[in-house]
């Protein structure tokens, strides 16, 4: 990634879905890693397409380029593993994307009414208009869920 | 084939017993103190009852086990896969379900159990009590009793009503002690 931070401005990270760019907060992001492999199972959520191993910790790969583009990428180079935030807590999601990410710093321009749900403002970048994006708009889960009981850590043992 | 016991709490104080089986090529994983007995199919073919609830074609088999009424789930109906030739039964316990698999990959041992990310917002979260992640593959552990929701049961009883069950032999079993 390149960074040239610029004084009063915030950092974003631009990413590529095929011909398009589009922007998300650097708060937002914590690492770009190269495609491992996705393990599926049944379930009822479109958007995901599986879970990856990051860490020691399951990530479910959301493919946000239909939406955003209309079709899936053919070509996925990295995930962008970003910070998605439910009403009381914040999980990690991996978003495919088809090329480099840069750290870029911007400032920004807040969304009108008339932007869809998942744009979260502008930026102007290097003569390009850029989306930043919602990411908690643009991937599923969350609203209305009633979150179960966690789970996570070691287990008790069962009687 | 019986089911292991569950472990003492002493040597595992942190892990728990699991099963992974398939279900049209799909691994799955359930706790094994949650089965109570694995059963092949064959067995079961004098015992059990045919049901036609058209709402609800998971369900196409209820057992009798005393005054109780066992639902045999298929599992492939269940979780939307594609049909398969199911070879075995597991009965749950603590439920009043039983599931039909193709068979079993192995025992194995669960060390920490993460919940089902927040991504996935539908039925699944009832299916599921989370994935673990064993031998570099993550691994969907079944909830026995996400197979039926209490709609889906009382639906079931209602239909039951007129029918009289055959009470199933016992003789054939290969139930884990209780």
């Amino acid at each position: 990634m390149n960074n040239s931070a610029e004084f009063g401005s915030q950092s974003f990270v631009l990413l590529r879905l095929g011909e398009r760019r589009f922007a998300v907060a650097a708060t937002q992001i914590s690492e770009l890693v190269a495609p491992s492999r996705i393990f599926r199972f049944p379930n009822h959520t479109p958007k995901v397409e599986g879970v990856i191993l990051r860490r020691g910790r399951i990530v479910p790969v959301c493919d946000v380029a239909e939406a955003l583009l209309g079709k899936t990428l053919v070509s996925r180079r990295f995930y962008l593993i970003a910070v998605r935030h439910y009403r009381d807590k914040s999980e990690w999601v991996a978003l495919p994307v088809s090329g480099e990410c840069e750290l870029i710093a911007a400032e920004m321009m807040a969304a009108g009414e008339a932007d869809a749900p998942h744009v979260a403002g502008w930026i102007s970048h290097n003569g390009e208009v850029i989306e930043i994006l919602n990411i908690d708009a643009l991937t599923p889960g969350g609203n209305g869920l009633s979150v179960p009981v966690e789970v996570d850590a070691l287990l008790e043992a069962r009687p | 084939m019986r089911v292991a016991a569950p472990p003492s709490k002493a040597s595992t104080a942190r892990s728990e017993q699991i099963i992974l089986f398939r279900i049209s090529g799909q691994l799955f994983a359930v706790s094994s103190a949650s089965v109570q007995e694995v059963r092949s199919v064959d067995s079961l073919s004098g015992a059990a009852m045919e049901m036609n609830q058209p709402t609800l074609r998971k369900v196409r088999h209820v057992l009798r086990r005393g005054d109780r009424a066992l639902f045999v789930v298929n599992g492939a109906a269940h979780f939307g896969l594609p049909a398969s030739s199911a070879g075995l039964v597991f009965v749950l316990r603590k439920t009043r379900t039983a599931l039909l698999v193709d068979g079993i990959d192995k025992m194995a041992t669960m060390t920490r159990l993460q919940s089902l990310p927040l991504a996935y917002c539908h039925e699944e979260r009832q299916w599921y009590r989370g994935l673990t992640a064993l031998d570099q593959s993550v691994i969907p552990v079944v909830n026995p009793e996400g197979l039926l929701t209490p709609e889906e049961l009382a639906l079931l009883d209602a239909s039951l009503t007129p029918l009289a069950l055959p009470e199933e032999s016992t003789a054939e079993g290969m139930a884990e002690p209780e």
